[in-house]
């Protein structure tokens, strides 16, 4: 399967999504990147039992942390899918682009480039 | 341990906007074990007071650092050369770390990071609940092990009020009755001819109504 | 009979009568004459008028001044005061301005707890508990000192009441609590309301067996329901409540207009019931801002007129 998706999107390599934390989805949207998401193995279908979960909770979190500081908490988001669903996964990766582009940039980036609101 | 929770970001974004330099110093004691203000709630803390100041058009250079204690001499000294070069130093120790540090580095506004709430345990991860309110004069040896002073809304020493209802406190159905608690434990034991023994008025003076309290271990003392 | 204090209630109580007691709850402001009426709607069928202090920790003008205007009426008030809003010093304070103005009965309670109320940040106090303000109060009047030590020049004369919820949990200490409180000091007992009458009466009955009747006044504690919306609101939101369904049943089977009639008759019929009780020593009727009602009560239950003593 030679599925496109859209190359903007840096992918990063987890043992298991409850290894992601509510950090290091901030330290993605503080760094510059416009969205962060989490792709996690089907709710029930954790090899960890409830790594998912876990992850799912922490980017709620993290939505309120943004939240709270107006840098809008729908720049973080989790799907779910099974390892055999590639097209899923393109399909969420253009639905996230589709998110982001709705948000508009990072503010930090505005800001770094001095153009601050 | 000492329980906290963290103060609300809007809350702490108004008490630390007008510094340039700004550490956020945790702690590695209780704060850590309730995830208030160890090393991981400073990072997270951190970087939203980054984003919001950057968002801001405000230049604020914002600092992290962990001790392993902010209540003794030893660990705050760590950072005697870099306190004074911040406009203020922003604890996310308890009430107690929050003062020490305080106390050490005269020249430096230090700040509360959370709200010191309680004496308690971790009930599960993410849960925790109070148990003792240091009153400074331990009656737990007559109430069966459970305390009334912290877990009973009016710290009846003679309990249950009339308020008990099904196990549960008048307060809130989420809030046990301690003395609830108590007599099912006196119970079990089998020390229930105890119960009826009154508890004579306490003695306050060794709790928040004498004052600052201290304790003198004088054959330790150097 | 060896009477501790002036007290009528008391007197009554001790001469082996029936008592009757009611309550009237201060005013929201500074109407002494609010007082004054609700009193005189009640006066002529009770012994002894309650008044509360800071019921459901509502701020309310001070049981001590309304205790001195019934006072002054010449009728016999008995002074509630909770241990939620006072310390020792303005207890034992409070206890020597009341028995000043002779004020000759005290109710010791615990109060609800401040949540309830309109000052819900407030702080509570809490430096004794019920049972120690009982101990606090006979301490004062029997050794004529305060809890300092010092002596007391004209000890207070006061008979010394407390509270009994025979409903709250758990149900096996309620009895062991009750012997408690006679153990602190306490002469007299008001009783939470009353509904379900058979769980009374096994409460009661315990206490019989332990000999702890023939030491203390019992007054059962009856409210009229006035209305079925009234009866389920206090089964379901006011705790240590015990109100069985058929007692909702009985008034919602009524139309609204009559449901206040049937709760009178529930309330006549509960103290006809336990006047023949052994270990009931009289009743508080307490008819919450329904006053009115009281004589009616009392009648009903063939306990009027009131005896001279």
């Amino acid at each position: 399967m030679r599925l496109e998706y859209p190359a903007n999107i840096k992918v990063i390599r987890v043992p298991c999504t409850g290894k992601v934390d509510v950090i290091h989805l901030l330290k993605a949207i503080e760094k510059g990147a416009d969205g962060a998401y989490i792709v996690g193995c089907m709710e029930g279908e954790c090899l960890y039992t409830n790594g998912n979960f876990r992850a799912k909770k922490r980017m709620l979190q993290a939505q309120k942390v943004l939240d709270s500081v107006g840098m809008g908490g729908q720049r973080v988001q989790m799907y779910n899918l099974s390892s055999a669903e590639g097209p899923k996964f393109a399909a969420y990766a253009r639905d996230m682009v589709e998110k982001i582009h709705e948000l508009g940039p990072n503010p930090m980036k505005l800001a770094k480039e001095g153009k601050a609101a | 341990m000492i329980v906290a929770s963290p103060k609300p970001i809007e809350e702490v974004i108004n008490t630390v906007k007008d510094c340039k330099k700004l550490l956020i110093l945790g702690c590695n004691e209780c704060v850590t074990v309730c995830e208030a203000g160890g090393k991981k709630e400073v990072g997270i803390l951190a970087s939203a007071l980054r984003m919001y100041f950057a968002k801001q058009g405000q230049q604020i250079l914002i600092e992290e650092r962990t001790l392993e204690r902010q209540c003794d001499h030893e660990y705050l000294e760590e950072i005697r050369d870099i306190a004074d070069t911040y406009d203020a130093i922003l604890s996310l120790a308890c009430g107690v770390g929050v003062q020490f540090t305080a106390e050490k580095y005269l020249s430096t506004v230090v700040l509360p990071g959370v709200n010191t709430c309680f004496l308690g345990a971790t009930e599960e991860r993410g849960l925790w609940t109070e148990r003792c309110q240091a009153c400074g004069s331990c009656v737990l040896a007559s109430t069966g092990g459970i305390c009334p002073v912290s877990r009973c809304a009016k710290r009846v020493l003679n309990g249950p009020c009339g308020g008990s209802t099904k196990g549960k406190c008048e307060i809130s159905k989420e809030v046990d009755c301690a003395w609830q608690l108590i007599v099912d434990r006196l119970t079990a034991l089998g020390k229930m001819d105890e119960y009826e023994q009154i508890a004579p008025l306490k003695d306050w003076s060794t709790d928040r109504a004498g004052g600052p309290r201290k304790v003198a271990k004088e054959d330790v003392q150097s | 009979m060896s009477l501790k204090t002036d007290s009528k209630l008391e007197k009554i109580l001790r001469a082996g009568h029936l008592a009757v007691t009611s309550e009237c709850g201060p005013p929201r402001g500074t109407d002494l004459s609010k007082v004054e009426e609700k009193a005189n709607l009640i006066k002529d069928c009770v012994d002894a008028i309650n008044v509360t202090d800071n019921q459901t920790s509502v701020t309310r003008m001070c049981s001590l001044a309304a205790c001195i205007k019934i006072k002054l009426m010449g009728l016999d008030p008995v002074l509630q005061m909770v241990t939620r809003d006072r310390n020792r010093i303005a207890m034992q304070s409070d206890i020597l301005g009341a028995a000043g103005f002779g004020i000759n009965n005290m109710l010791c309670l615990s109060g609800d707890h401040q949540s309830f109320g309109d000052c819900a940040t407030g702080q509570n106090v809490h430096d004794l508990d019920s049972m120690q303000l009982v101990q606090t109060v006979r301490h004062m009047r029997d050794e004529g000192k305060f809890l300092g030590g010092g002596d007391i020049a004209g000890p207070p004369k006061i008979f010394v009441g407390a509270a009994a919820n025979p409903f709250a949990d758990p149900f096996e200490v309620r009895v062991p609590r009750l012997a408690k409180k006679i153990a602190a000091g306490a002469e007299f007992i008001q009783t939470q309301c009353i509904y379900n009458v058979e769980k009374f009466e096994k409460w009661i009955g315990l206490a019989n067996d332990r000999g702890l009747t023939e030491k203390v006044f019992i007054l059962a504690g009856v409210t009229p329901m006035k209305s079925a919306g009234m009866a389920k609101y206090m089964k379901n939101r006011v705790p240590g409540m015990d109100v069985p369904d058929e007692i909702i049943k009985r008034l919602s089977d009524q139309p609204k207009e009559k449901q206040a009639e049937e709760g009178i008759k529930i309330c006549i019929e509960t103290m006809q019931r336990l006047k023949e009780v052994k270990g009931v020593a009289g009743f508080h009727v307490m008819a919450i801002e329904w006053e009115e009602i009281v004589p009616e009560l009392v009648k009903g239950a063939g306990l009027y007129p009131r005896p001279e003593v």
